[in-house]
């Protein structure tokens, strides 16, 4: 650098350095692209591979057989006394079923070599006969008759339908074999057996190992429900309160840092760490039932805590020091001040933030499956509030229970329990932005 | 009487003080509200607070230490103490809660289940007619130990109603008779309001002291029975529910590290050029839609993320990578855990870091421009830097959540413990580790239980140090810069 | 007017930057009309007027700084030595070497004041090894009279410095990358009156070098640094002059009324 300034090339040209920055930043934009396109691809394959493995759950295969309520089987007595009825156990029901299909498959003149009755009818559900005798207790007047009823298939010809099973697999499969297979064809053909909408995959219990076609989630979504409105219960006045405090009353001193410290804190902990927390403190210490709501919704709303705590602060910050200032100019105490002028304004915010919270408390597992919450639960729970102590499962740890048996139908059952557990998230999401949307206020 | 019940005769009070003290204001003042100190609402606040807060109080702290207190005097009843004292007294209480339940429903009256006798198989036949399982014949000792919870359990119900509601009735009276024109009812109502306040913000360290506490006793019971230098200096992790269990946590911390540091090489790069993408390249309308789709995969739960790497992704670097290559034969591997993993901290890096790039000042980067610098040196080498410290937090925090993370490593890594540096091999990690030692039947005085305590510990030590150090770096980097 | 200021510009000197009809627009707001100025080499043109007039903008246009905010478009022509700047083939990147800038609040880089000062030959490669790197950090900083305070602590923070020090390093910064031209953006606004004093100093001796372009809010100052200044209002350019003349003759009432404290 001289004082006599050295005229620079023209403007209109580039110079070789300027051409190679600009490269570089090209490059570096395709990086950026690149990194967001694979964020994205990222979240596609994810959702179309769960997609893809748990839509065909909410539909089913179902046969439809006339089954005699044969009385000598039944009730010999004739008396229809409910006690004698209820002695006869489900497998006295097998042969009722086993015999209503023989004679569906003589109406329609199905016949197939080498398949035994018992092997014809064992591609309808364990389940039926459950379902058939819980019918006749509840209607003993009907014994003698012939009604019509709708089976689950088994699970393997339900597979078959699904492109799980195929005939070549069927030949080393001994769960399920080529004549089987073929009776199924042929009943599908007569119309006997279809392919429909499932609504017990959402209301039923759910069901042992060997039946996956019997799976619900109904105690789930029960369980999740009872665990959502403790933490809705418990950690929105909680966290609104603790909000209060430290953002309109706390002194500035170490306890008050502390506190700050520890929430944040507190949202960073390990999941799991709270399920520790939870099966030493409410089950071992306190003396709660395992698998029960109430547990669960305990440790999901110390887990909650701290999001609802952290969005409301932020919500009660962005209310303006004027609006607190006119109200105590007019004479109203603190307390007044907030609680009638600020915490309305808030309010929009900290729905919010909770819905967002419950959110992520709905989806947590881990934490779940150490307060027990991953045993095998087939009874719906009672009404709240007893229903709260009771045993119930929940949706993703009902997720994670299927995962872990082997029968390949079971993650198509885990992958449709996801698409269930994503439509509420994402329902509750969407009510959360358009909360935010309506009632977002700039100041 | 039912809890429920004295949950509504107690909130019943409450309403009834709240309009009476109310009334008995304005009755003072002679009709004319504004000879109160307070407003009238005030003073039924007054009444009803002085209603609640001490019954509700007592309450919460009898459910909680009754059965406590309970199990301690009917567990010193039983004969023998004991490996299996936990297991007897749950026989124990699933026993009382049986016969509780059969005398609800009225198949048992109170003297007919003290008169039980145990060897006849009566009590299996009547408490299975009230849709109760034993799972055995009772024994004599469980039995008696059962009817005396079940008395002392009544006792105990009973002394709590009486307790509570005289308790609120007195509230009920103090608070009446303070209404009157003098009394502050406004003051002394915010004071207790502030003080509910301060108490709600504690929890937070209660949780905390929580933790630590639940995790330390059983830690230190742990550390009774099996040596603390093997635990952390042991490359060896082999539980044996029938003893001699080798329980060294190194094999689980490589574990939980390899993972962790695949999924941080995925999710940083990744989140960062995302971040930086969205925030100084994308059009409105790009940011618009993409991020908002990049969220979504942070409010997508674990589990999912967990079910992607069994079905998907672990199969499909099995098949296509590990096999063909002759690296492994297991679909579930670090890389697989890794790889999910990483696309679960991508929204986390990227929001946090969009955040902290866009707190570096305007400012710097007209300087740059202004400069001359294109985008892309402006970002690197002025951005960048500036926002160093607020990255590396977010890194830490991301690397914190790798750490802690459960559902995907349980589903995608593995069980294995093993200190091998073959990504496609399957490995454990600390939390998969806690989940498999407190799940199904545990014993809580063998050490192979209480090693998941003393494992959640070290776990939560590891992200409390991360996530403090994160805190303050962020939180230095933010006054920084306001 | 146009024609009386083309008249007088051209009396003086060839110069560095003209200015012809530019309109900027921000979104919807019409921020820049109608202005066209000629500003000449080895002077010190001071832009003046009250907030909101559209100064700031106008010395945004001249190294296309405007390009970095979305909704600003900007029409017209600005020719800098002859060629014009708004043209597809000017790389923005190669004008604002050429054209350098000072801003409002002094803005150092995090980084040591020597990596502060050498960052701009770095991108721009006008050093072929680390001495002519030093050497030129060295004449950069002597020419912001920064050398004798900063030449012991070149290592230490740029942020480290006192407001009126950091602002001289943000002008080394701009004067190492070898410019023509000096764009200043009320470059004392942030900073206390020695400092001011030691700035305005300064920008007295890069007129030696430099065309320096100054916006500044203070009449005052634009009468001590400035050889020409240019009033603007509500988005027009009312009156350009020799600064004496603007100050004590002045030709408009709206520029009378503004230097006798009326409006502004």
């Amino acid at each position: 650098m001289s004082d006599t300034k050295p005229r620079a090339a023209s403007l209109l040209v580039q110079n070789t350095r300027t051409r190679k920055r600009n490269a570089a930043e090209t490059r570096f934009r395709i990086y950026g692209r690149l990194a967001l396109g694979l964020g994205i691809v990222a979240l596609i394959l994810l959702l179309s591979s769960i997609i893809g493995d748990g839509a065909s759950s909410f539909r089913q295969t179902f046969v439809t057989l006339d089954v005699e309520l044969a009385e000598d089987r039944l009730d010999r007595s004739g008396t229809r006394d409910i006690d004698t009825i209820k002695k006869v156990t489900t497998f006295g029901y097998a042969p009722l079923i086993r015999n209503a299909l023989a004679v569906e498959m003589a109406g329609q003149g199905i016949v197939i070599d080498g398949l035994s009755p018992k092997d014809a009818a064992d591609i309808i559900s364990k389940e039926a006969t459950a379902k058939l005798r819980n019918f006749v207790i509840a209607n003993p007047d009907l014994i003698g008759t012939t009604q019509s009823f709708r089976f689950l298939a088994n699970g393997r010809i339900d597979g078959y339908y699904k492109g799980r099973v195929t005939l070549q697999t069927a030949v080393l499969d001994s769960n399920v074999s080529v004549e089987q297979l073929r009776l199924a064809d042929a009943l599908k053909a007569a119309g006997v057996l279809k392919v429909q909408f499932n609504r017990g995959f959402l209301t039923q219990p759910d069901a042992s190992d060997q039946r996956p076609e019997a799976a619900g989630l109904g105690v789930a979504i029960l369980g999740s429900l009872y665990m959502m409105i403790v933490v809705l219960c418990l950690a929105l006045p909680i966290g609104v309160a603790a909000s209060i405090y430290l953002e309109e009353f706390a002194p500035k001193n170490r306890w008050t840092d502390l506190i700050e410290v520890n929430i944040s804190n507190l949202a960073a902990v390990p999941s799991i760490v709270f399920g520790i927390l939870g099966l030493a403190i409410f089950i071992n210490f306190a003396g709660l039932p395992q698998s029960a709501p109430i547990v669960g919704g305990l440790v999901l709303t110390l887990m909650t805590l701290p999001t609802i705590i952290i969005a409301t602060r932020a919500s009660l910050k962005s209310v303006p020091p004027s609006i607190r200032d006119a109200a105590l100019g007019v004479g109203a105490s603190k307390m007044q001040a907030v609680f009638h002028q600020v915490l309305p304004l808030a309010a929009p915010g900290i729905l919010t933030g909770t819905i967002i919270g419950l959110a992520q408390a709905l989806g947590e597992t881990a934490p779940l499956l150490l307060i027990g919450m991953v045993a095998f639960v087939k009874e719906f729970p009672d009404a709240p509030p007893d229903g709260f102590f009771d045993p119930a499962s929940a949706l993703p740890v009902q997720i994670y229970n299927w995962t872990q048996r082997s029968d390949p139908a079971f993650v198509e059952r885990a992958s449709g329990a996801i698409i269930a557990l994503l439509v509420v998230l994402i329902v509750m999401n969407t009510v959360a932005v358009i909360l935010r949307r309506r009632f977002e206020r700039r100041w | 009487m039912p809890l429920i019940w004295i949950f509504a005769s107690l909130l019943a009070l409450g309403a009834v003080g709240y309009a009476m003290g109310r009334r008995r204001a304005v009755a003072v003042a002679g009709g004319d509200a504004r000879r109160l100190h307070s407003l009238p609402n005030y003073y039924g606040l007054n009444v009803l607070l002085a209603v609640l807060v001490p019954s509700f109080g007592v309450l919460f702290a009898w459910m909680l230490m009754q059965p406590m207190l309970i199990e301690h005097s009917v567990a010193a009843g039983l004969p023998a103490v004991t490996a299996e004292h936990t297991l007897v007294m749950s026989d124990v209480r699933r026993l009382a809660e049986g016969l509780k339940t059969a005398i609800a429903q009225g198949a048992m009256s109170g003297d007919d289940m003290r008169a039980l006798a145990t060897g006849d198989g009566t009590i299996r036949a009547a408490l299975a007619a009230v849709g109760v399982a034993l799972g055995s014949e009772v024994e004599p000792v469980v039995l008696i130990a059962a009817q005396s919870y079940l008395a002392k359990t009544q006792t105990g119900d009973v002394l709590r109603t009486i307790v509570v509601i005289t308790l609120a009735v007195a509230g009920f009276y103090w608070a009446m008779g303070q209404t009157n024109t003098a009394f502050r009812a406004r003051n002394t109502v915010e004071r207790a309001v502030l003080v509910m306040l301060m108490a709600a913000a504690s929890i937070a360290i209660l949780t905390t002291v929580g933790i630590v506490f639940s995790m330390l006793f059983e830690t230190i019971n742990f550390f009774g029975q099996y040596q603390i230098a093997d635990f952390f200096f042991s490359t060896t992790w082999s539980p044996n529910f029938r003893g001699n269990s080798q329980l060294g946590i190194l094999p689980l911390l490589w574990g939980t590290l390899y993972i962790s540091i695949i999924a941080l090489l995925v999710a940083v790069p990744i989140g960062l050029y995302a971040a930086i993408y969205l925030s100084e390249y994308a059009a409105a309308k790009t940011r618009a839609i993409a991020k908002p789709l990049i969220e979504v995969l942070a409010g997508i739960p674990t589990i999912v993320y967990g079910l992607f790497a069994l079905v998907t992704v672990g199969p499909l670097l099995r098949d296509y990578f590990a096999q063909p290559m002759g690296w492994g034969e297991s679909g579930s591997s670090v890389m697989t855990a890794g790889l999910v993993m990483g696309i679960m901290l991508i929204p986390f890096v990227s929001s946090l870091s969009d955040d902290i790039i866009n707190a570096v000042p305007q400012t710097l980067r007209d300087g740059s421009f202004g400069l001359g610098a294109t985008k892309s040196e402006t970002i690197r080498q002025v951005v960048l830097p500036a926002a160093l410290p607020g990255i590396v937090g977010a890194v830490l925090l991301a690397a914190s959540r790798a750490i802690g993370e459960t559902m995907i490593v349980v589903l995608g890594a593995g069980a294995a413990a093993r200190m091998d540096l073959n990504p496609f091999e399957a490995m454990t990690t600390v939390t998969v580790k806690i989940v498999s030692q407190l799940t199904g039947d545990t014993d809580f005085a063998a050490p192979e239980t209480l090693v998941a305590f003393a494992l959640g510990l070290t776990l939560f030590a590891i992200t409390l140090v991360l996530n403090v150090i994160a805190l303050i770096i962020v939180r230095t980097y933010r006054e920084h810069y306001e | 007017m146009k024609d009386h200021l083309s008249v007088e510009c051209e009396a003086i000197l060839q110069p560095k930057i003209a200015a012809r009809d530019v309109q900027v627009h921000y979104g919807e707001t019409h921020a820049i009309k109608d202005v066209s100025v000629d500003i000449a080499d080895n002077t010190v043109t001071a832009f003046i007027g009250p907030s909101g007039c559209g100064k700031s903008t106008f010395l945004r246009c001249i190294n296309r700084m405007n390009d970095t905010i979305g909704i600003c478009r900007v029409r017209g022509d600005i020719k800098l030595d002859g060629e014009d700047i708004y043209d597809k083939a000017v790389d923005p990147v190669q004008l604002r070497a050429k054209v350098g800038m000072v801003f409002q609040k002094p803005n150092p880089f995090p980084k040591s004041i020597y990596d502060n000062v050498a960052y701009g030959p770095k991108i721009h490669g006008l050093a072929r090894n680390k001495t002519e790197l030093d050497e030129i950090v060295e004449n950069a900083l002597r020419r912001a009279a920064l050398w004798d305070e900063a030449k012991d602590r070149l290592n230490q923070p740029g942020t480290g410095l006192s407001g009126g020090q950091q602002q001289r390093l943000c002008i080394a910064r701009a004067v190492a990358t070898a410019p023509e031209v000096l764009l200043m953006d009320e470059p004392c606004s942030a900073l206390d009156p020695i400092a001011t004093a030691q700035v305005e100093e300064l920008i007295d001796e890069l007129r030696q070098n430099y065309c320096v372009v100054i916006v500044t809010h203070s009449m005052q100052q634009a009468a001590r640094v400035s050889q020409r200044t240019a009033f603007f209002h509500l988005g027009n350019l009312v009156e350009f002059g020799d600064t004496g003349q603007v100050f004590t003759n002045p030709q408009d009432k709206r520029t009378e009324s503004y230097i006798t404290g009326r409006i502004g």
